[in-house]
């Protein structure tokens, strides 16, 4: 903001706001979620590094090699992709105002994502069926967490978009809910590039080791 | 059905009639005075009929000043809390020699350990700081409130729920017998079976929910709700200080929240991180946990160095010396705390570079901090100071600071440090930094901004009375705990066999009757304050001749802070406005945009304490359900978008008018 100083009419400076409008309300909110971001980016970091420390521990149990089915993940990873692109198709038809079709990019993204947290979902159901549960080595408990909680994520992500789509359907694009999709949109694209970490770091090097 | 041991274990998970410690007569004692404390209390607001006023301007306040108070009152409280288990140590510590068991038994003395740390690092020293800046930084950059005046409730709570979590644990169970960072192997299922690491975990999880968002809440006050003129390098120190603290929270915490997890999982699920088998390291949990531990203490003294930077420019009636080398001391410090974690455990057995490493940057932390020293003591020199409470306590803290410092870069040279590694020289040397820093800082601050908060000053005589039994009774109860550690002597011993080492534990433990004879006074302080507020009243705002911007509204401020924001040209913005004949505004107000109370915090929280109730003890019904009420409730905040409203303008000039009234009767 700049300051006049009005010399003219008293020689002195100006020590406060004569004319003030109100603040537009949310105006910190995307730098706060920013803030929030990161800090959540810090969580995945500890997960990638306890992943790194004891993901070669596989202490006489199942190795990358024996479990991962790497064109599943591949699908379930172009799910992910998909549904960021559909989610900035869903950006774009907010800024124009038109609600139906917001509405329905929100539902494609949203099907999407249901369908990676599903395929995760089955990937964990076929691994502990075959005996590689979290409990059986370091390697397992930190693939397990770090995974799931990516997938926690998503699926929290889920919930919100859920809410987001009842808002915009009760109260329209108004401002409060354009910055809402805003923030969910951060956080569904920080999701898909904590995933990019996931399927190069465990995934792909996983399979080299 | 009532009888079925599965029904029962259903409803009540493991808790059973045992879990109260009926047959441990000092927790028994402790109980029933706490109880009719409490029922007195509760008895009291009930008879003035508070609990309405209390819901409605406290409990569901969405004001940072209103917040900041009571981080203090939980601060203060859980500090009697903290301090009556430092005092059970020590007169253990004094008993326990020649064959004497002392008064404590094992399992009750490594609860008392880890709860004193636990507590006054969580519960006293973290709400002390926290409510010192939410009511501080609005103010001193002109602002009428945080970013998100909601989350702030939220934070309050949630950090509250920690702390009657960990109070709980008092009478209900068992705390934590592990020390108050629960290293595993120890705080894993196999060998800490009961509900103690669980309320720790707990409780710190939902704390640090809180202590998450208000550092995002700050951050982004500080960044966005300046008033204009105030530019980055136009910020009072304590506001610099704050935003680097908040960075460093916001830096720090989730590396808390995610080890915590995964000790979580250890104990819950079966996970194999930490164990010593299946492939786990201790050793990870170790490193992670210092990894935010190490930022931690900065979180704490940060704020504190603010204090005194302000402290020491208004009672020299000079600018700061330094203004820049200051903040830029700051700002390396924020940095160096991420690279020296490694020195709380050079005895892992890293290797020589490794150590090395971590001790130089131990070390070069000791620059800034030394240029920082140096700044007090040139914004002194020359300067007209004047000795009152907060200035005492500033030189109380550079003395004592020093020491603190000295011994510390003793502890970074790894060969010492293998000598002296969990020796009571190491206990001293932190306590050392921690009162002398932290402690006396909160109190220099609790001084200085009193009056602002309640329009009145603290009481002098008992604020003397309690700075030098403090003072005293710090050096009385740590300068033996150099010697003892120097000569080989463990932290959390119970019983000691060499009579010769008593007469220091003596000595310590007289200390500690100082302190406690210290915060005693504190207490009658703020009395005394209250009895004698009309003698002690501030009518101008300014009671100190200060120079930051909180000094230019009323004491205490209005809900809205400024009737007009403020705009800043200089450092020192009240006191450029002070000597360039500044007048305040009489005429023009405008009606306030602020936002209004929500009760939807304090629900959260008491939400969340019953979700970790249920997981403490297996409760698993209760988990869920409140699990999902926490769920539905924060969804359906979402769902009320009218969150403000406008303070009328006649209300405003009435508000106005009496200040200047007052400032007129002040004059005369």
């Amino acid at each position: 903001m700049t300051v006049t100083v009005n010399p003219a009419q008293t020689g002195q400076p100006l020590f406060y706001v004569v004319d003030e409008h109100d603040h537009a309300e949310g105006g910190s909110t995307m730098l706060g979620f920013w803030i929030y971001l990161m800090s959540d980016c810090l969580i995945f970091a500890i997960l990638f590094a306890t992943y790194g420390v004891l993901g070669g521990n596989y202490a006489a149990g199942p190795a990358p090699k024996d479990l991962f089915d790497l064109p599943l993940v591949a699908v379930n990873t172009s799910m992910l992709l998909m549904s960021s692109i559909t989610y900035g198709f869903a950006m774009l038809s907010m800024q124009r105002s038109r609600i139906a079709a917001t509405q329905v990019w929100l539902a494609v993204t949203g099907l999407f994502g249901l369908a990676f947290v599903g395929i995760e979902l089955s990937e964990f159901r076929h691994m502990i069926h075959e005996g590689a549960t979290p409990q059986r080595s370091a390697f397992l408990s930190s693939f397990f967490t770090l995974v799931g909680t990516h997938g926690m994520h998503v699926s929290f992500g889920l919930v919100w978009l859920v809410t987001l789509m009842t808002q915009v359907w009760r109260f329209g694009l108004v401002e409060a809910n354009k910055r809402r999709l805003m923030c969910l949109s951060m956080f569904w694209h920080f999701l898909d590039v904590v995933w990019i970490g996931v399927f190069t770091f465990v995934y792909l090097l996983g399979m080299l080791r | 059905m009532f009888n079925n041991p599965d029904f029962l274990k259903f409803i009540f998970g493991r808790f059973t009639l045992d879990s109260l410690p009926l047959h441990e007569p000092i927790i028994l004692g402790t109980f029933i005075v706490v109880a009719m404390g409490g029922i007195a209390v509760l008895g009291g607001i009930t008879y003035f009929r508070l609990w309405s006023y209390l819901w409605r301007e406290w409990f569901t306040t969405v004001d940072h000043k209103r917040i900041g108070i009571m981080y203090m009152i939980l601060g203060l409280v859980m500090l009697l809390r903290g301090f009556a288990d430092a005092l059970m140590m020590r007169m253990q510590q004094a008993m326990a020699f020649n064959g004497s068991e002392g008064f404590l038994p094992a399992h009750h003395y490594d609860q008392v350990f880890t709860a004193h740390g636990v507590i006054m690092i969580f519960f006293v020293a973290m709400p002390f700081v926290t409510g010192l800046m939410n009511y501080v930084v609005p103010l001193q950059i002109g602002a009428r409130d945080v970013s998100f005046p909601f989350l702030n409730n939220f934070s309050f709570w949630m950090t509250t729920a920690g702390a009657v979590l960990v109070m709980m644990s008092l009478f209900v169970g068992e705390f934590a017998r592990t020390g108050w960072l629960a290293y595993p192997p120890l705080s894993n299922l196999g060998y800490s079976p009961d509900v103690g690491v669980d309320y720790y975990i707990w409780a710190l999880q939902v704390a640090g929910v809180g202590t998450l968002l208000s550092g995002v809440n700050l951050i982004c006050t500080i960044v966005k709700l300046r008033a204009p003129g105030m530019t980055m390098m136009r910020m009072p120190v304590f506001t610099w200080t704050s935003l680097c603290t908040n960075v460093l929270i916001v830096a720090s915490f989730p590396v808390l929240t995610a080890v915590l997890a995964l000790l979580s999982l250890d104990r819950y699920v079966g996970t194999d991180f930490f164990t010593n088998d299946f492939g786990g390291s201790p050793m990870m949990y170790v490193n992670l946990i210092w990894i935010w531990g190490h930022p931690e203490v900065y979180i704490l003294i940060l704020p504190a160095f603010g204090i005194f930077s302000e402290v020491t420019s208004t009672f020299s009636g000079k600018r700061l010396f330094g203004y820049t080398s200051m903040v830029y001391a700051t700002v390396v410090i924020t940095i160096l705390s991420y690279l020296v974690w490694l020195h709380h455990f050079f005895t892992m057995g890293s290797g020589a570079s490794v150590n090395s490493f971590f001790g130089i940057t131990t070390m070069i932390i000791s620059i800034p901090t030394g240029a920082k020293m140096f700044n007090w003591l040139f914004t002194m020199y020359r300067g007209r100071i004047r000795f009152e409470l907060p200035m005492m306590w500033t030189v109380a803290f550079m003395l004592t600071f020093v020491i603190g410092g000295m011994t510390g870069v003793l502890l970074a040279v790894p060969p010492a440090d293998f000598v002296l590694h969990n020796s009571l020289f190491l206990v001293a040397h932190f306590h050392n930094v921690i009162i002398g820093g932290v402690v006396f800082g909160i109190f220099a601050g609790i001084a200085y901004w009193f009056p602002k908060a309640f329009g009145f000053r603290l009481d002098p005589f008992w604020g003397k009375m309690s700075f030098w039994f403090w003072v005293v009774g710090f050096y009385f109860a740590f300068m033996p705990l150099y010697v003892l550690g120097l000569m080989g002597v463990t932290r959390r011993l119970r019983v000691f066999d060499d009579p010769s080492l008593r007469i220091w534990f003596i000595i310590a433990a007289f200390g500690a009757v100082l302190i406690f004879l210290g915060i005693l006074s504190f207490l009658v302080q703020i009395a005394v304050s209250v009895l004698r507020r009309e003698e002690l009243r501030d009518t101008t705002g300014d009671p100190w001749n200060a120079r930051t911007l909180e000094w230019a509204t009323s004491s205490p401020p209005p809900d809205y802070n400024f009737a007009f924001t403020p705009v800043v040209h200089d450092n020192d913005a009240w006191w450029d406005m002070k000597h360039r004949g500044y007048q305040r505004p009489l005429t023009g107000f405008k009606p306030i945009h602020m936002p209004s109370n929500t009760g939807t915090g304090i629900i959260l929280a008491g939400l969340s304490t019953a979700f970790a109730v249920g997981m403490i003890w297996y409760v698993w019904w209760l988990a869920a359900l409140s699990f999902a009420a926490l769920i539905a409730v924060a969804i359906g905040h979402t769902f009320n978008y009218h969150r403000d409203f406008h303070i009328p303008a006649d209300e405003v000039v009435r508000t106005e008018n009496a200040r200047t009234r007052l400032l007129g009767a002040g004059a005369k």
